[in-house]
């Protein structure tokens, strides 16, 4: 059943690691392998630093001045908190998704190609393949083809955070973090952003945070539980949805706390 | 754990209607043998008649029990107990149904049929209602060693049904003429046989619910 820590090479390798915020410890030794292709759902209550964990696997906390970390964090075999890192070439390699879709007041078009003109691609037919291809895989291409050069502020919320995930993916990232993607979205558009996650593993690793106990549950191959900054229970989602082997996890996907 | 207050009280009584349920196979086992014993023909109509109202009470737990998963979506142990209050309600309905079949041997030995009946019968039935009362127990504190002892007393009555065939297969040979109503009574031993069966299936569904994994206690 442990197919996550044992057949499937493992993106991000986190061995000890601890964050703190000024004296707050948020990450107390966090241990967990993140397989390729698969998604990993983080699940916790808030306050627990399921967030600040995901913001940590693309050093995103590190903006933060008065952030503290130790240990292990390896991206693709290398430990990104030790060896000094292209953050701009990490980012490319790590795209990200939050809670609203936040696109950038420019055209559909321009949000797509965002990513793929800051680094450096400009021919119009090469962008144009990118933020057709893109579109279509988070199947928004049918919607918008014909105002493309529209706002994309004029798209409804579920279209919005499509959009904002064709831009992540424009870039052709390994990994995709989701920061509560759907929580902002009525029940059609997050069932239509499930079903994109379920296809989007094909090529990405994803790692998505949510207290959608019900949403972890259907989309995600192996579930982390953190509860006061420490990983309770971590494994293939279907034991911790059935057996948790942590008294604490039964309680908190139970709805018992939090 | 303030949080769920109205799933808690729905399980809790939820788990009462199984256990009042549990008691009603229990008394229709004894009135049914009674009846045989007694060739009482109208109390096997009696229980024949209120066998209707297990399969009501049946089935009502079974609406609350999908209503719950449907609108709570339990997971891991609250959906367990979901999954066996189905499964158990529908244990404790066949054992009904097994009680009802003594009844109506019962009517088909009639009055006077001569024959005394079997005491090995009576000694299943007993450990048959020690198995109920057992199985009970096992569900309402979740205790899985109790529900391991139900194979025991499984293999107890089985033995006990072995002999009480063997038995009156040899009285088929010697009285011909009243192969109808040995009959009926080795059909009698087969339902309490088939009664203590159901029982350690309740067993069997409490060590589901609390490892998590099927586990066989009637080999």
């Amino acid at each position: 059943m442990n197919k996550t820590t044992t057949t499937v090479k493992p993106v991000f390798h986190v061995q000890d690691m601890n964050l703190w915020y000024g004296n707050n410890q948020a990450l107390k030794n966090v241990h967990l392998e993140i397989p390729e292709n698969e998604v990993t759902a983080v699940i916790g209550p808030s306050g627990c630093g399921k967030s600040t964990f995901v913001k940590t696997l693309n050093l995103m906390v590190k903006r933060i001045p008065s952030v503290k970390l130790s240990g292990e964090l390896h991206f693709n075999g290398q430990n990104i908190l030790k060896d000094k890192v292209d953050l701009v070439n990490l980012r490319k390699q790590i795209g990200m998704i939050f809670q609203k879709g936040n696109p950038f007041p420019q055209s559909i078009y321009d949000n797509v190609a965002y990513g793929p003109r800051i680094h450096g691609m400009k021919r119009k037919k090469e962008l144009d393949e990118v933020v057709e291809t893109s579109l279509k895989q988070v199947a928004l291409w049918d919607e918008v083809k014909d105002r493309l050069n529209s706002s994309a502020l004029g798209l409804s919320g579920g279209q919005q955070q499509r959009l904002c995930i064709a831009r992540a993916i424009a870039t052709k990232p390994s990994v995709v973090l989701m920061d509560e993607p759907t929580s902002a979205l009525d029940p059609v558009s997050t069932l239509r952003i499930e079903q994109l996650i379920s296809e989007l593993k094909n090529q990405y690793t994803i790692v998505i945070v949510t207290h959608n106990m019900q949403q972890a549950a259907r989309i995600s191959d192996q579930t982390a539980f953190f509860l006061h900054g420490e990983i309770i229970e971590a494994s293939d989602t279907d034991s911790l949805f059935s057996v948790p082997s942590d008294r604490r996890t039964e309680d908190y996907i139970s709805g018992r706390f939090g | 754990m303030v949080a769920r207050e109205q799933f808690q009280v729905e399980l809790t009584a939820l788990r009462s209607q199984i256990i009042s349920l549990a008691h009603e196979t229990e008394k229709m086992l004894e009135k049914s043998m009674e009846a045989l014993y007694n060739q009482d023909i109208d109390l096997a109509n009696e229980i024949i008649e209120y066998d209707k109202q297990l399969d009501e009470k049946e089935l009502k737990i079974n609406e609350d029990a999908i209503l719950m998963i449907a609108r709570q979506q339990p997971v891991a142990t609250d959906l367990r107990r979901l999954i066996i209050a189905l499964r158990i309600s529908s244990d404790l309905e066949r054992m009904g149904d097994n009680a009802k079949n003594i009844a109506k041997a019962a009517i088909h030995l009639g009055e006077h049929h001569g024959l005394t009946i079997h005491p090995a019968l009576n000694d299943m039935k007993q450990t048959a209602l020690k198995m109920v009362d057992l199985s009970v127990k096992a569900f309402e504190y979740e205790d899985i060693t109790l529900a391991r002892k139900l194979a025991e007393l499984d293999d107890l009555v089985d033995n006990m049904y072995g002999e009480v065939v063997r038995e009156m297969l040899e009285k088929t040979a010697t009285n011909p003429q009243k192969i109808q109503h040995i009959m009926q009574m080795a059909f009698s031993a087969r339902y309490i046989e088939r009664f203590a069966d159901h029982t350690t299936n309740v067993g069997e569904s409490i060590l589901y619910l609390v490892k998590g994994e099927t586990l066989d206690l009637n080999k």
